[in-house]
């Protein structure tokens, strides 16, 4: 196309988080269906909409799908080692107690590699806010078994199904301390994307569990075709605030709980530790 | 005050301000030193849940802008092995102290060895190079560790000092000059427009400046092969170029990094080659060695990776035979019979570890030889 021609086509309007995307590292890896996308829409919608100095909002990201996240944002964002995303953004943010620090992630990545810095970060309430891309296996190795996966499902490492049961991730974080839990599914933008806005501005740990399809791994393994995932995600969910903790396991053969189901408040990890450890003047 | 102690008092000197540590034997009482005096000098110690996160959170705490180091020994080092990879190709400046101990896995806890030498150099998976100091007293230990700041900060490189449970847990005098005697270097800064910045785009002595997070030059970080910008590229060119830039900035400033001491080079006949606790033995070897008549020269190896390469090869080419004393089974011994080429014969003191190595055991290795 000549030059001249090139000038006079008319200009693709901006998307509205323009600001916030990498678009020169368009397209991204992400299959078609995936719900990953439509996740970090919202986390980033979320964070345009949220008020907070995006210039100290850092994202930070483990390994997977979800992990390349952190690669799209256009703010400081760490891509890091699996499993050691949270511990990466708690140095940041003990380091610089001004930024505010996002970690968006997958459910192998935060759950099973790095289950133990989650309950720890959880734990002692550090100020941040974990968003888990639940989609119930390792997208990018191909599809195998995590700890979220349903009981009997099948992936590449569960040929017979799954013998094994999933965590139920928001007990997980409720039990381990965590001040702000909620879990919503794609299909449910605008309260996943208020829910995100909550929890970044909110201190203290939050978590958000996202469920989102993978049907080239995980939806063709178990008969489910990306439509009627979400088919799924609209008829058997139902959104319950202030349920009990133990109800919330993922099992669509009976219906998945959504909501915000913890929004408390305790000091939080450097307060504490200003408090304790520091010499008051 | 102990080398654990000495090593703490260093990295606050040199302007460390966050700790991300785990307890292990013998290298405990840097973490508890640290924990008692970070916060009074407004930085932070957090005790993590294991060493991986230890370390992880001390590449954070370096991008959040702040000196940072860790201290561990052989157990809690192999673990940090995946996270210093991810320093070395995000061109992370931080610290990681290795108190060494017997190995392998739980060994002889926790007495003093320098079997890590080698993982030192390889543990982490790729190729790369590191910057590695091996201090042999707690005095050194206090100005080492400024050191190792200093060159992190220089290259933007993880350093390691890898000194070992005698030198962590020995008691000895310890002089703590005044703030104002001691240089304290920082990352280079960016300059320019921040839109234009490039992350990874070497600058003066081949590193790239460093701005933190919150900053406004949105950077990317990533572990994966990345180009100037840290974008992640996909491709052999971009490998061969992003691995080129992370060794040059290291080898091309062999001259600055590397630091040896030597001990009556000019007419020994045979060279003793150590470093950390067992440079000690070699000195003592050395004076009684010439004090019997022996011509016995002792080369310390205050740098030990980058290897000093060429001083080895230089020695081998006139002296009898090089001697290297260390608590392992051979590991530097190895380099530093690569280094002499065949040019010399190389003889090893060590032993399986557990114990320092005493100058009698030196001595009779002298007399073999000469």
């Amino acid at each position: 196309m000549p030059a001249t021609a090139r000038k006079t086509m008319p200009k693709t309007p901006d998307h509205p988080l323009e600001a916030l995307i990498r678009s020169d590292r368009i397209p991204h890896i992400w299959c078609p269906g995936c719900g990953i996308g439509t996740a970090f829409a919202a986390a980033l919608t979320a964070m345009a909409t949220s008020g907070l100095d995006l210039q100290k909002t850092c994202m930070v990201s483990g390994i997977g799908c979800s992990g390349r996240a952190a690669g799209y944002v256009n703010l400081d964002s760490f891509h890091t080692t699996h499993g050691r995303a949270i511990p990466f953004a708690t140095g940041l943010k003990l380091g610089n107690p001004a930024l505010n620090v996002v970690v968006f992630s997958g459910d192998g990545d935060l759950f099973a590699i790095g289950g133990n810095h989650f309950i720890h970060a959880a734990r002692r309430n550090m100020d941040l806010t974990v968003i888990c891309l639940n989609n119930l296996n390792y997208g990018m190795t191909g599809g195998q078994v995590a700890a979220t996966t349903p009981f009997h499902a099948r992936t590449t490492t569960t040929p017979m199904g799954n013998p094994e049961a999933p965590f139920n991730l928001p007990l997980l974080a409720w039990a381990s301390g965590a001040t702000y839990v909620a879990r919503w599914t794609i299909l449910h933008t605008r309260e996943l994307t208020e829910c995100i806005q909550k929890a970044i501005r909110k201190s203290g740990f939050s978590f958000i569990e996202v469920l989102g399809p993978c049907p080239v791994n995980y939806g063709r393994r178990n008969k489910e075709k990306s439509l009627q995932t979400l088919k799924m995600y609209q008829e058997r969910t139902i959104i319950r605030n202030d349920p009990r903790m133990d109800d919330l396991e993922v099992d669509f053969t009976r219906q998945v709980v959504l909501g915000e189901f913890v929004d408390k408040d305790r000091p939080t990890c450097i307060e504490n530790y200003d408090k304790t450890c520091r010499i008051l003047e | 005050m102990t080398g654990d102690e000495a090593c703490a008092e260093g990295a606050l000197a040199a302007g460390c301000r966050f700790f991300g540590g785990y307890p292990i034997t013998p290298a405990t009482e840097i973490a508890e030193h640290m924990s008692k005096r970070l916060p009074e000098v407004g930085g932070t110690f957090i005790q993590m849940e294991d060493e991986i996160a230890a370390i992880a959170s001390v590449l954070g705490g370096a991008w959040s802008g702040q000196k940072s180091m860790t201290a561990t020994s052989g157990p809690g080092f192999s673990l940090m092995m995946e996270n210093v990879g991810l320093g070395v190709c995000t061109e992370t400046p931080c610290v990681v102290v290795n108190v060494q101990r017997v190995g392998p896995s739980t060994g002889l806890p926790t007495m003093g060895a320098q079997a890590d030498m080698m993982q030192a150099r390889w543990g982490s998976h790729g190729d790369y190079r590191i910057i590695a100091l091996a201090p042999m007293s707690a005095q050194e230990i206090f100005y080492q560790t400024i050191t190792a700041f200093n060159l992190s900060e220089r290259y933007r490189t993880p350093v390691f000092v890898m000194t070992d449970e005698i030198v962590g847990h020995m008691s000895e005098k310890v002089v703590i000059p005044p703030a104002d005697q001691i240089v304290c270097e920082w990352r280079p800064k960016p300059k320019g427009r921040k839109d234009r910045f490039l992350l990874y785009k070497p600058g003066k002595n081949g590193v790239a400046p460093m701005p933190a997070a919150g900053e406004g030059y949105n950077v990317h970080v990533t572990g994966l092969t990345h180009d100037e910008k840290g974008y992640p590229v996909m491709s052999v060119e971009a490998q061969q170029q992003m691995m080129d830039r992370l060794c040059h900035k290291i080898d091309d400033n062999l001259d600055d990094i590397v630091m040896t001491e030597a001990h009556g080079l000019e007419d020994a006949e045979v060279v003793l080659v150590s470093y950390g606790i067992s440079a000690r033995t070699s000195l003592a070897a050395m004076h009684q060695a010439r004090a019997a008549g022996m011509k016995v020269g002792f080369l310390r190896l205050i740098t030990v990776w980058p290897f000093p390469q060429e001083r080895i090869a230089a020695l081998a080419e006139r002296v009898k035979a090089l001697v290297t004393v260390e608590i392992n089974l051979g590991q530097i011994h190895l380099e530093v019979m690569r280094a002499a080429a065949g040019r010399t014969a190389c003889h090893l003191v060590g032993h399986a570890g557990g114990t320092i190595i005493s100058p009698d055991q030196v001595i009779a290795t002298l007399k073999e030889v000469l």
